[in-house]
């Protein structure tokens, strides 16, 4: 059940995620992001991450896509935004170090996949709300606390960006 | 019938290659960003695939502080974005050519 759940949830993400890269126009891609992280979050509800997953749903399917499409329809972009041409010679480099890249990674994984032992047994109670909140106001209060200086910085930053006159 | 976490590392790292395709191929800054998005998703897949494996809740705690940062990066970067397009009036990437020589 959990394993048919899991292909179904990441055939719709890896399938949203081509329709992001591959649609030319961006309210497309942003509505199959969106999609993308619905995915997700079903993903995450396997994993045990109920918090997680919830948050996923509002921070990032929420407020972030909000925020994208904002813009998107802000700034009216049109089609014009084309993928690189097959004439630019950068296309060269970029194929190299993409398949380099891919590489890279396919090892790692296949590699690590050699060391993994049998999973824990579950408790079922890994990623309730009680028990991130309790790690997350103990353990990691300190980072919980500059975290939020992080978003007040951003905060003051995006507004500073966005005034008309910046001298 | 759980799926071993080799399956949740695949998908992670096809994800992450899509995102990596979408920043090097698309032109579009917006589009760009949401690729950084969907990399950034990944990884938070991988980080709480080992959590349950290790049935540690710590995975899941950086999750968290990823997706703090996620939010903040898109606040600034939209920000950015539509400073440049009132400067230019375009939000090609080619254009944003500001700090190269």
């Amino acid at each position: 059940m959990t394993e048919s759940l899991f292909f179904v949830f990441a055939a719709m993400a890896i399938v949203s995620a081509l329709m992001v890269i591959l649609n030319r126009n961006p309210i497309y891609s942003a509505v199959s992001l969106v999609i993308t992280l619905f995915s997700l979050a079903g993903i995450f509800l396997l994993l045990e991450a109920y918090f997680l997953a919830v948050v996923q749903i509002i921070i990032y399917a929420g407020a972030i896509m909000v925020l994208f499409l904002f813009v998107i329809m802000l700034l009216n972009p049109g089609k014009e935004a084309k993928f690189l041409s097959p004439t630019n010679p950068r296309i060269l480099i970029i194929t190299l170090l993409s398949i380099a890249f891919i590489g890279m990674i396919f090892t790692l994984v296949s590699g690590t996949a050699n060391y993994i032992g049998e999973a824990a047994s579950s408790t079922g109670d890994l990623g309730t709300t009680r028990n991130i909140g309790l790690t997350l106001f103990t353990k990691y209060l300190l980072p919980f606390e500059i975290a939020s200086l992080l978003l007040l910085v951003s905060l003051v930053g995006a507004v500073l960006m966005t005034k008309r006159n910046l001298r | 019938m759980t799926p071993p976490l080799e399956y949740y590392l695949w998908f992670a790292a096809l994800l992450f290659v899509i995102g990596v395709a979408g920043v090097l191929l698309r032109r579009n800054v917006i589009i760009v960003f949401m690729s950084i998005e969907l990399m950034l998703n990944a990884v938070n897949v991988t980080f709480i695939a080992f959590s349950r494996q290790m049935n540690n809740i710590d995975g899941q705690i950086f999750v968290f502080f990823v997706m703090t940062l996620a939010a903040a990066e898109v606040a600034v970067g939209l920000a950015i974005i539509v400073a440049m397009f009132r400067n230019k009036e375009s939000i090609n990437i080619e254009d944003m050519n500001l700090l190269k020589w």
